[in-house]
């Protein structure tokens, strides 16, 4: 079933609060057999918030994630995430088209500080895809 | 400058910890039968796994330096068997501004099996030069 086109514009509410903890940083660095050694988190770890956001916009629209292939994904940094910050992530649908029984489904999100400041915005692509033939 | 090229290998065990630390679920990344029923030719690494290697790559370049952005396509699943492993390569090429501003542009290609998995993928950073 094609997403519903009224979304385009679409702000959702913020997820909650993500506390980054050197832990965390760490098990993500290991994962991608990266060495967290202090300092700012990898440069894909606001992946976790924008990817929180889309599930949370996913499960409101009734979307299978099962069915969500990543198309595309952009970061623009306004600093590092180092442990500490306490972040939340704001999805917005920015563009919506059908291509070959396949929703092609634009976001933006941006994920701030426990102070309302921006500290990155991110940009994905997701293709939604149709019942395989 | 051409900065030396970094081989990563992806397991499905790396895959399932990477799930638990990104909070990416998917089972696509994880379940044969579920990949496979959506149209895919096995389990395949997220895309944000791959994309965190040529990150890990710009981070092995450029120690210290900060990310100012970074961005790529998924143009290409990277397959990842059951048993051992698939070897990722980074390879990158390095273009300093030359401005004030003391940023330099990473191109990236990114490739498994001689093929590009990744679409223009790209690393600004700012910081300590090599």
């Amino acid at each position: 079933m094609p997403v519903d086109q009224s979304l385009v514009g679409k702000a959702f509410p913020p997820t909650s609060s993500h506390a980054v903890t050197e832990e965390h940083v760490r098990a993500f660095a290991a994962a991608t057999g990266a060495e967290y050694a202090g300092g700012g988190a990898p440069a894909t770890y606001p992946i976790v918030l924008a990817f929180a956001a889309m599930n949370a916009f996913l499960e409101a629209e009734s979307i299978d994630l099962f069915r969500i292939v990543h198309g595309e994904q952009r970061f623009s940094y306004e600093r590092p995430v180092v442990p500490g910050d306490v972040l939340t992530a704001t999805l917005t649908v920015a563009s919506l088209r059908q291509i070959a029984g396949n929703d092609i489904i634009g976001t933006t999100s941006e994920i701030t500080d426990a102070d309302g400041v921006l500290v990155c915005a991110t940009s994905a692509t997701l293709v939604h895809r149709g019942p395989a033939q | 400058m051409t900065l030396p090229t970094q081989t990563y290998t992806i397991t499905r065990d790396d895959l399932v910890r990477y799930a638990a630390a990104s909070g990416d679920q998917n089972p696509i990344h994880q379940d044969e039968q579920v990949a496979r029923g959506v149209g895919l030719p096995g389990v395949i690494a997220h895309g944000m796994y791959t994309m965190a290697l040529a990150a890990r790559a710009v981070a092995e370049w450029f120690p210290g330096s900060e990310v100012v952005s970074l961005g790529c396509k998924f143009t290409s699943p990277v397959v990842v068997p059951a048993d051992g492993g698939v070897e990722v390569e980074v390879a990158g090429e390095a273009v300093a501004s030359g401005d004030a501003d003391g940023l330099t542009t990473v191109k990236l290609v990114v490739t498994c099996a001689g093929q590009k998995v990744l679409g223009m993928p790209k690393a600004v950073v700012r910081g300590p030069h090599r």
